[in-house]
């Protein structure tokens, strides 16, 4: 359960950063991405998947949310 | 010698690499590589923030390094005690030439090492009354210190002492901020983690304290903070003065020549400018979850990337700075061609390997490039995997990156590529200069500088070019290797 700190790069694309594995990487999908909820399993660039229970309303960024891996 | 083509790089490594026992090559293997500008992600082609092998040579600090010697030492009216054993401190104490404006005693404390002495009775019975009556002591001797940071040596974090809570009451009894830090050598792989937890130290115990309260502060929309300058032979001051010029008000400078109120009112800045993006990224991001200051990197060495950060900065604010930027780098123009018009020819196509700590390896590359130059081989002692990312693209295709190299590795890549100038630091530098190569002390800029802005571009190239052009170097053959004929000569 990585602590993460999700943040908006300077092209506006969301960032993943995990300070402890020193992981910075592009969010490229997230499944559910509405006006209402964000969050469930999260993709990022290199192909790694995490989980967070849907968020409502959806957090504004940058913050720092718990993730779990999906394995 | 011509640039290596990527085969004959990989055959250098491979070569190099051949002496090691077999796990050890393998391991070492992953720290080293051949750099390819279409890779995107650094982690698929090398490996950092490891534990450096047992056996070999490696030119890493440690945590308490990181913390007392960089984050936090360069903070100039707080007392940085070293709290342990006599040596930590000593070795740690103005070796780095982090300047700071101000008079010894009354406004700055830099110059001083202040340490706890442990004795074998304070390994014993713990050494937090000690810390209390030292913090006293210091209260009588200099009272105008604004607060004091405890910097844990190796034995405060094995002995168990609670220097938190000393830091909480003696804070209160004195009415001054008192930051203890966990920064224990033995944490970490290197120096980096020491940079971690010195800025969670700032964020737990500096930040705070103005947070939500009216302090008075006035703000204007043009509020800016330098973050992670060292002031390393007076870097911050150009630095300072072209943001200032531009039209930019720098309301805290964070650590170089940098005080204790100007951290703490840092929280009112519209952006965070980040120099060293490894020593305080931490600290920046925390800010922006926090206190909604974006950040952003940016490079003051030599003029292209002057005048490429100048303009990404001025993209933030308004026309005003945009402006300010343009008027910036034309009057600065003819000052910088004619210290390329100056120095270029003579240093022309010259080779260059560096290897320095977490940032510089990146950073310099464009400052050589102006004079010509170019970087063959660069490394990093303490990068993690993003500082690679961002570097593979600052480098020529084919070229080599080590991570951690060892002595070893780095004089063996030296005797094959014969690289026209090393930059690296205070422990490669005589058994490079022995081996007749220019070398330039590139952590603290070898007893000169600043090298940041146009003012220290100018300095970097004369320092270059009085390094390189040397007549010197001809004359370092060790006696045994000359020819027996001009001894006989000679004699």
């Amino acid at each position: 359960m990585p602590s993460v700190m999700v943040r908006r790069s300077d092209e506006g694309k969301l960032l993943f950063y995990v300070a402890k594995k020193d992981l910075e990487e592009v969010i490229t999908a997230v499944e559910v991405d509405t006006a209402e909820e964000w969050g469930g399993e999260v993709t990022l660039g290199d192909g790694e998947k995490f989980f967070i229970e849907p968020i409502s309303p959806p957090p504004t960024f940058p913050t720092t949310l718990r993730f779990k891996r999906v394995e | 010698m011509a640039a290596l083509t990527r085969e004959e790089t990989q055959n250098l490594i491979q070569e190099v690499l051949a002496v090691y026992p077999e796990k050890a090559k393998k391991d070492r293997a992953k720290h080293l590589m051949v750099n390819d500008q279409s890779v995107d992600v650094a982690k698929k082609c090398i490996t950092s923030n490891r534990k450096s092998l047992p056996g070999v040579m490696t030119i890493r600090g440690c945590a308490y390094a990181g913390s007392r010697g960089v984050c936090w030492g360069p903070i100039k009216d707080m007392i940085h005690i070293s709290h342990g054993p006599v040596g930590c401190g000593m070795y740690s104490t103005m070796g780095r030439r982090h300047y700071a404006n101000g008079t010894t005693g009354s406004d700055i404390f830099t110059t001083i090492n202040v340490t706890s002495d442990f004795q074998e009775k304070d390994i014993v019975f713990g050494g937090d009354k000690k810390l209390k009556a030292i913090i006293d002591e210091l209260e009588t001797l200099f009272p105008l210190a604004k607060g004091y940071t405890i910097q844990s040596e190796c034995p405060i974090g094995l002995i168990g002492d609670d220097i938190e809570s000393v830091a909480k009451v003696k804070g209160a009894e004195i009415e001054k901020t008192i930051v203890p830090v966990r920064c224990e050598g033995f944490r970490g792989v290197s120096q980096s983690l020491g940079h971690h937890i010195a800025n969670d130290t700032i964020r737990d115990w500096v930040l705070p304290t103005r947070e939500g309260k009216d302090d008075g502060f006035e703000k204007t929309p043009y509020d800016v903070n330098i973050l992670a300058d060292y002031n390393i032979g007076g870097d911050i001051w150009p630095s300072r003065m072209l943001l200032e010029e531009i039209g930019l008000r720098v309301i805290a400078q964070v650590p170089g020549d940098g005080t204790l109120a100007e951290m703490e009112k840092s929280i009112h800045a519209k952006l965070n400018l980040l120099h060293c993006y490894r020593s305080m990224n931490y600290v920046s991001r925390h800010m922006e979850e926090k206190f909604g200051i974006p950040w952003m990197e940016y490079n003051l060495f030599g003029p292209t990337k002057i005048e490429a950060s100048l303009r990404a900065i001025a993209e933030r604010f308004d026309d005003k700075i945009k402006e300010g930027v343009e008027k910036t780098l034309a009057k600065y123009k003819p000052q910088w061609e004619a210290v390329v018009e100056k120095y270029r020819p003579r240093l022309e196509g010259k080779k260059v390997m560096l290897y320095v700590g977490g940032l510089r390896p990146r950073h310099i590359i464009g400052a050589y490039e102006d004079l010509g130059m170019e970087v063959v081989g660069t490394g990093y002692e303490f990068a993690h995997n993003d500082d690679y990312d961002r570097t593979i693209k600052e480098m020529g295709d084919a070229t080599l990156i080590y991570d951690d190299v060892t002595a070893y590795e780095l004089d063996e890549f030296v005797k094959k590529i014969k690289p026209d100038l090393i930059g690296s630091g205070i422990k490669e530098k005589y058994q490079f200069q022995k081996m007749g190569f220019p070398f330039r002390q590139m952590h603290s800029w070898d007893y000169s500088g600043p090298y940041h802005g146009y003012d220290g571009f100018a300095i970097f190239a004369r320092d270059m070019d009085m390094t390189l052009n040397n007549p010197c170097w001809k004359e370092m053959k060790a006696p045994w290797l000359r020819p027996l004929a001009t001894e006989v000569q000679a004699a």
